[in-house]
């Protein structure tokens, strides 16, 4: 468990926002110009590096079939930005319906694993029961099983459930992650003893403690696992691979692998689908990013 | 606390039991009975002991497997140690816009690994931008998605690339706990930058060094989404760039699938990573004493 304690002491201190808009370094000095200078520019390469190659799919995606998409210099505006490679997306592949069966998966996704995690953690953190040390490391262990190695498996089980080609075929495996019940029982670990035997002692039964006391002081990791539930779903590929065949059931992912695979050349319509999957993430980032950096550090066992 | 009903805890952590139960435990210990059996999706199968393992070992497909997830690790792991440290004290400064910036490096890590795919096969295709930025400069155009080694390069540089923002957090986080009284007495000492990164910074965030080693090692040996999108379904030309997911997933799924053969492929992934994991540890270890 080292490794998820080192991640969780990473964690508990966030990165240092920029509070001060001052030009000083971490040690309250002031930077010298050619420094600051230098500086931007590595810093503007390499966003060049990381957003360049999302702008320039942005870019694809708007040109026309008349506009040049493979012209030495390139082309990085397009000359007359059109929407129309959107709606061949949308003529070629039912695209709307995978976004939505995506949406689905991952709405799923988060429902189960908050819920889910929350209770268990809860379970392993503050109840007193035989067999809790047991299921303590039922779960550490579950979280140590890496997934890849027994996808085949799952796939089996799941044939045997009679529940592969289906959505909640989909959801299910990841539905309650070991590593979030993990993350709810430390959180509820680090909450002081205290206000819960007291309302014990007021005569509050273990759901009204869970639901009263406990739940609203762990909003944070709350939010944190909802919100690598939704990308975690969102943006799963290898298992529902494996468990969907029936195109009328693909999530995004699939459905852009399909379009990929079938429509290869066409490079606008590939950009075009890849910019509608991933668009949505794009803003839920924007809006929570500081969820998505906390959840890093306690989520980094996750690899 | 004794008042709860006796039955209660269970409560809470069945759901939680069930899926783990029947979803990953099960099935683990399921892969291992059928690593030894010949079971296929549609037959039953019965055990027939080492021979998935004997066959294994005369499978060329295996091997070109083994072989691809292995330089995997050894090229990706070293980049995203070091990368995202240096890119993690790009972005340590509180300069003005720098939240954008830690931000935007971000963002390839909230995208799936489908999309950041087939961005990068229009960017390295034949005809695509870099081929054109290449030729513009006169170097020629290069066919990084037509060549075996290529290929396998630049789905390793795909990883790195998906990989720079994430770790780059981590490192942030560790970086804050460096005491800079540190820094400033090498300061005074006459140490310059590099020399103050070798003997200040990398000692302080060693463990986490450790941390991201074994993280990024384990990930990388599990290779598939990158590969299978960049190289095709198939593995690039003749299979050659095959990785051994890829091909668990291969021989595993369908309605002919071999399942026992897919799960002994599996049991050499769990070996594997369990010891890469002790591996990095210990040589953490070692460093330590």
């Amino acid at each position: 468990m080292s490794l998820l304690e080192k991640a969780r002491t990473a964690a508990s201190k966030p990165p240092a926002a920029a509070r001060e808009p001052r030009v000083t370094d971490e040690h309250g000095r002031h930077v010298r110009v050619w420094e600051l200078t230098l500086r931007y520019l590595l810093l503007l390469a390499v966003l060049a590096l990381t957003v360049g190659p999302f702008l320039w799919q942005l870019s694809t995606s708007l040109k026309g079939p008349t506009e040049d998409i493979f012209s030495s210099p390139p082309k990085f505006l397009p000359g007359e930005p059109t929407l129309h490679n959107y709606e061949r997306v949308a003529d070629t592949i039912p695209v709307w319906d995978y976004a939505l069966n995506s949406l689905k998966v991952a709405t799923a996704n988060v429902v189960t694993n908050c819920v889910g995690a929350a209770l268990a953690g809860y379970a392993l953190a503050r109840l007193r029961y035989r067999g809790r040390r047991a299921a303590t490391l039922a779960f550490i262990l579950a979280m140590l099983v890496p997934v890849e190695g027994i996808i085949i498996a799952q796939f089996t089980t799941m044939r045997e459930l009679g529940l592969n080609n289906t959505l909640v075929g989909v959801v299910l495996p990841g539905s309650i992650s070991a590593l979030n019940v993990l993350l709810m029982r430390n959180a509820f670990l680090n909450l002081p003893y205290e206000i819960e035997e007291a309302a014990y002692v007021d005569g509050a039964n273990v759901w009204q403690r869970f639901l009263r006391i406990a739940l609203p002081s762990v909003k944070g990791t709350v939010a944190v696992v909802a919100i690598f539930a939704f990308m975690g779903a969102w943006d799963d590929f290898l298992w529902p691979l494996i468990v969907l065949s029936d195109p009328s059931k693909f999530t995004l992912t699939i459905g852009l692998n399909y379009l990929h695979g079938t429509f290869a050349n066409d490079e606008r319509l590939v950009a075009a689908g890849t910019i509608i999957a991933v668009a949505p993430l794009i803003a839920l980032f924007a809006c929570l990013q500081r969820y998505f950096f906390r959840g890093v550090g306690e989520g980094a066992v996750k690899g | 606390m004794r008042r709860q009903l006796p039955t209660s805890p269970w409560l809470f952590a069945a759901p939680g039991m069930l899926i783990i139960g029947v979803f990953i435990l099960y099935p683990f210990v399921s892969t291992l009975v059928n690593a030894f059996t010949d079971r296929r999706t549609l037959i039953p199968g019965e055990f027939v002991g080492l021979a998935n393992f004997r066959e294994l070992v005369q499978d060329d497909m295996f091997w070109i497997g083994l072989r691809n997830s292995t330089l995997y690790v050894l090229g990706v792991v070293p980049a995203l140690v070091i990368l995202p440290l240096l890119l993690a004290l790009l972005v340590q400064k509180n300069i003005p816009g720098i939240t954008f910036f830690r931000s935007a490096f971000y963002t390839p890590v909230v995208a799936s690994i489908v999309v950041v795919g087939l961005i990068w096969v229009w960017l390295l295709d034949e005809r695509g931008l870099v081929n054109a930025l290449l030729e513009a400069i006169g170097v020629g155009r290069v066919g990084f998605l037509s060549d075996q080694w290529l290929l396998l390069l630049s789905a390793m540089a795909v990883t790195v690339w998906k990989g720079l923002g994430y770790y780059m957090i981590i490192y942030l986080a560790a970086l804050a706990n460096v005491p800079r009284e540190l820094h400033e007495a090498a300061a005074v000492d006459g140490a310059g930058a590099i020399r103050r990164f070798r003997t200040v910074t990398v000692p302080a965030v060693r463990s986490t060094m450790v941390l991201v080693g074994a993280l990024s090692s384990v990930a990388a040996f599990k290779v598939f989404s990158e590969v299978y999108l960049m190289a095709g379904p198939t593995g690039g030309p003749a299979g050659e760039d095959t990785t051994l997911v890829m091909l668990v997933q291969r021989t595993g799924t369908g309605l002919t699938g071999r399942v026992g053969y897919a799960s002994a492929i599996s049991v050499v992934v769990f070996v594997v990573t369990v010891a890469l994991m002790l591996l990095v540890l210990r040589a953490d270890r070692r460093e330590e004493s």
